[in-house]
């Protein structure tokens, strides 16, 4: 579920986003759970998933900037539609300064299951880098509302190799998040999106290009906190404690998967083809208004180009891959020979310097014989 | 210039019978985009070859009427019959000129095929050296020159400027200087009239034995070699056998014929005339620009003179990126050298790249149009090595060795080398004078003088060593005069020259491909500024990559390239997954462009950047 929202816009982001400024008169945020249910019901009349739905992720933009009994209503009608499983789990994306306590609660009692907050750092001179609204104090508290309100489920996500951060900066943060108790963080790298403000600050030489180097050195470092604070990596970028890997994450790392994307500029992936929805907010709201399914434009995936999807994002996990044929076990015990993967019982997991190198492993398995 | 002696139109009318007379046999010298094709296509049109209604823009460069027609009509040779002004017939040959300073030899074969030259420049931009160099090979094979402004109807036409110009360049006056507009057609007629009246007709012996002189030949896939030839003396006439005189081989004519403007067998071509002819042969060096034709059973005694062997002034190694196209690339060599005398190349193999040829041309646009056709035609990834002239190094046992891979630059004692050298002509606004100066001194350019074509344009003459040129010198020029300069050059001997190999180290080996020969006083920065520029070009890798250069065993620069830690995005999501793949595509892509030399990936920009480090450029 796709939110197009923000109260303002940070300079380094490129998601599909705008603030009330930007999209002027004649959007309404107030009915846009409404048109989320329109395209649920439409796309419920024309696709048929056998298996009940088994998570929901609302990410955006800011989610929470709609009234809680939005996502909850909306939920309420992807339950109607195409039912959720005994167990699923949902998830919201949020802000620190954008939820509360009787925000969490409502969500909470309305089946919502996990939370996302954008913690981003600790340190105040990064937020500011960043354009967050929040400070650093926030995320603690929040968790702990969350906590109160019954979410077992409560992740972070932070950015490293913001221009001005240090080597303590990033210490400090991934502590922070260690201490606020959550059980899963994310960790991302700083990339310069083109059309960002901050993409324009690093062409006018304003902000200086963020160093690859100092990237893999900040990752290095986070890999050490957190799996010395109990967390385990399970994909490049996410660390979770045992069993609270997000699941919805796995999703679109299994290329057998199946999701829809609602809302502006979602993506969905269903049988092979990949799909996207219109981007602008008014133009999508239109599409809807006259009973159309608003896809921009889909992407029918060929046997070869799954075939790199496959290895591409396998990689990227802890369960790693399992040789495929002779030559995909020569490559795969040659980058065990020069350190970028190890090798657990039959199949073969990247190693700490391997994931930092992900895309030379994809390259070299997709020479090999299919 | 007329000679008061009426020809019936039939007998002008039929090639074979056409009394020399009645020939005015010209071509056109101009610079590219100064319309020349427009021209020719309005004489042609002026002229009836072609309906107005056939009439298609530029119909004499139209590539696909040549592979309908199965053979290679070019605007080589075009006879025009032709009523002049003064009522009587003539028959024109409008003989073509290639436009490029490679070509200096086929030009002037063209030219020596030609009584007159119609030198046609823009009335906005005024002449250009290549057209200046064209204008004294004219001029040096005693055409008469029909000074011409085109494209008067510009509003930035300046015709009164030009006019002088031209005028003070040829020594003539102003006021004969024609006026046209190819594009309306406006003064064409009056053009062909001059050209009747000025044009001198062919002056050989219609009765001596016959000698024809080859200005070029090309390669039809369905004819084989279409000869085009200029009749000097004597008559050819088809089922003849007939002679090359350089090599004294012997064909039999199978076609004879005119092109006017579809190809047409003639019962033969008279002393004067302009034509074709086919043997079957399949190999343009079978019959070669600047060769003298005659009869096998009516020999001439003497050749027409003024043959040269195509020499090749610049060598490049050309290395499949797989190297499991060897073949396809010896292949493919093969069959473009039937219709390129000037090609030569022969099998080398280097410890970087692997098998492949070392090529000579004529120029760099050769090599580049031999490389371009090479991917294009036949599908292959290529690596050009840096191109290279030829050296002549004389040992101090006075051994000598003929170098025409640096890598192949001999070790130990050497007393002398020699290097080619050019001589250069360069047209520049008189504002860039001091520029252009400037850029020569840096190339070691010697002065040989310097003269005002007009008050504000410059003709610079100098020495240079072809080395100094051959890569980037003219794209300098260029960018240094707004675009203003325009150069040409020919090859003028050679001079001894302090020159020192210098080397390219990969972890420590040895790269040949990357090999240069350098003047001793610019090494150093040459080695600085090729290292600094390969640490630029060669992505990292997953190890250390130190890179050195060397003269002998003096390492004179080095850079490193560090180790890559991270290439990774870090995310992944459902948006993103299409995106990263096609990122991964085009890496993948990407990878097939990289030549492994050693265990380091090379991209191919890497081995052609060698030379356009040398000194200055590092400085921008």
């Amino acid at each position: 579920m796709h939110v197009p929202y923000c109260r303002t816009r940070c300079g380094y982001c490129d998601f599909n986003t705008y603030t009330a400024a930007e999209l002027g008169p004649g959007v309404s945020q107030a009915s846009f759970a409404g048109d989320l249910v329109t395209e649920i019901d439409l796309v419920g009349e024309q696709w048929h998933p056998e298996a009940p739905v088994d998570t929901v992720f609302f990410g955006g933009g800011t989610p929470t900037m709609l009234p809680a009994s939005d996502l909850v209503g909306v939920l309420d009608r992807i339950d109607e539609v195409f039912g959720l499983a005994s167990d699923v789990e949902v998830t919201t994306e949020a802000n620190p300064e954008s939820v509360d306590y009787d925000y969490l609660a409502e969500l909470r009692s309305g089946g919502f299951t996990r939370l996302s907050l954008g913690m981003q750092s600790a340190s105040t001179a990064v937020l500011a880098a960043l354009d967050r609204a929040h400070t650093p104090g926030r995320v603690q508290r929040v968790v702990a509302e969350a906590r109160a309100a019954g979410f077992q489920r409560v992740s972070v996500d932070l950015i490293y190799g913001t221009p001005g951060e240090s080597d303590d900066d990033w210490r400090d943060s991934l502590n922070a998040a260690v201490e606020a108790g959550v059980d899963h963080v994310s960790a991302y790298a700083l990339t310069v999106e083109d059309g960002t403000a901050m993409a324009a600050a690093v062409r006018r030489g304003k902000l200086p290009v963020p160093d690859p180097d100092i990237a893999a050195a900040r990752y290095e470092v986070a890999d050490e906190i957190l799996t010395g604070a109990g967390f385990e990596w399970y994909e490049i970028s996410n660390w979770a404690r045992p069993g609270q890997q997000c699941r919805h994450n796995l999703g679109y790392w299994d290329v057998d998967a199946q999701w829809w994307g609602f809302g502006p500029g979602a993506h969905g992936h269903v049988g092979d083809l990949r799909l996207v929805n219109v981007k602008h907010p008014k133009l999508y709201a239109e599409e809807l208004a006259a009973d159309r399914l608003p896809l921009a434009e889909y992407e029918v995936v060929s046997a070869e180009e799954r075939r790199l999807e496959r290895i591409m994002l396998s990689v990227r996990l802890r369960r790693g891959v399992s040789p495929w044929s002779d030559s995909a076990r020569q490559v795969l015990e040659q980058l065990v020979a020069e350190g970028l993967m190890t090798r657990v019982g039959e199949r073969f997991v990247l190693s700490r310097t391997g994931r930092l190198l992900a895309d030379t492993a994809t390259l070299r398995l997709a020479e090999a014989d299919a | 210039m007329t000679t008061g002696q009426q020809h019936s139109r039939s007998a002008v009318n039929t090639p074979g019978s056409t009394p020399a007379e009645a020939i005015r046999n010209f071509c056109i010298i101009a610079h590219i985009d100064h319309g020349k094709s427009t021209l020719a296509d309005r004489m042609l049109q002026l002229t009836g070859v072609v309906s107005d209604r056939q009439m298609r823009a530029q119909y004499l460069d139209r590539m696909d009427i040549e592979r309908e027609r199965g053979i290679t009509i070019k605007s080589q040779a075009v006879r025009l019959p032709y009523q002049a002004g003064d009522g009587r017939d003539y028959v024109l040959n409008l003989i073509d000129t290639p436009g490029h300073v490679d070509f200096t030899y086929e030009v002037s074969r063209s030219l020596a095929a030609c009584e007159g030259a119609v030198l046609l420049v823009d009335a906005a931009q005024g002449i250009e050296a290549q057209t200046l160099a064209n204008l004294y090979l004219a001029l040096e094979n005693d055409l008469l020159i029909i000074p011409v402004l085109n494209k008067i109807d510009l509003p930035s036409a300046q015709p009164e400027k030009y006019a002088a110009e031209l005028a003070h360049i040829i020594g003539c006056d102003a006021a004969d200087v024609l006026r046209v507009s190819a594009k309306t057609g406006e003064g064409v007629a009056d053009l062909l009239d001059a050209v009747v009246d000025l044009v001198p007709p062919p002056a050989g012996d219609p009765e001596a034995n016959p000698r024809a002189l080859i200005f070029d030949s090309v390669y039809d896939p369905y004819r084989g070699v279409v000869t085009y030839v200029r009749v000097v003396d004597g008559a050819l006439s088809p089922r003849e056998r007939i002679t090359m005189m350089s090599t004294g081989a012997t064909h039999e004519a199978l076609e004879i014929g005119v092109i006017s403007p579809e190809p047409k067998a003639s019962a033969g071509l008279a002393a004067g005339e302009v034509g074709y002819l086919i043997t079957g042969v399949k190999d343009v060096r079978q019959s070669r620009v600047g060769d003298t034709v005659t009869s096998a059973a009516r020999p001439a005694a003497e050749s027409l003179g003024g043959y040269r062997d195509p020499r090749p002034m610049v060598f490049a190694g050309l290395y499949p990126i797989d190297g499991s196209d060897y073949p396809l690339l010896r292949d493919a060599l093969d069959k473009l050298k039937l219709n390129d005398a000037a090609l030569v190349y022969e099998p080398e193999s280097s410890a970087a790249l692997g098998f492949g040829f070392r090529c000579g041309f004529l120029g760099l646009l050769h090599l580049e149009i031999v490389r371009e056709r090479l991917e294009r035609e036949f599908n292959l990834d290529l690596i050009s090595t840096a191109p290279n002239v030829v050296y002549r190094v004389i040992m101090e046992d006075a051994a000598e060795h003929v170098v025409t891979n640096p890598s192949e630059f001999p070790q130990g004692k050497v007393a002398e080398v020699f290097e080619p050298i050019v001589r250069a002509t360069i047209l520049a606004p008189s504002d860039f004078v001091g520029t252009v100066m400037e850029l020569c001194q840096q190339r070691r350019g010697t002065m040989l003088g310097m003269d005002y074509l007009s008050e504000d344009r410059v003709e610079l003459r100098y020495t240079l060593p072809l080395a100094e040129i051959v890569f980037d010198f003219f794209d300098q020029l260029k960018s240094r005069t707004r675009g203003y300069a325009s150069l040409d050059y020919e090859p003028s001997g050679e001079q001894a020259s302090e020159l020192v190999k210098v080397d390219i180290l990969l972890q420590g080996e040895k790269v040949d491909a990357f090999s240069a020969i350098v003047h001793k006083d610019k090494a150093y920065a040459y080695g600085v500024a090729l290292t600094a520029r390969l640490r630029e070009l060669i992505p990292r890798q997953q190890f250390e990559v130190p890179i050195q250069a060397a003269i002998g065993s003096r390492v004179i620069a080095r850079e490193t390239i560090r180790a890559i830690r991270k290439d990774v995005l870090a995310k992944c999501y459902g948006g993103d997954i299409s995106r990263k793949r096609k990122l991964l595509e085009r890496q993948k892509e990407g990878k097939k462009r990289m030549k492994m030399v050693g265990r380091v990936e090379v991209p191919q920009e890497a081995f052609i950047a060698a030379l356009s480090t040398s000194g200055e450029t590092t400085q921008k």
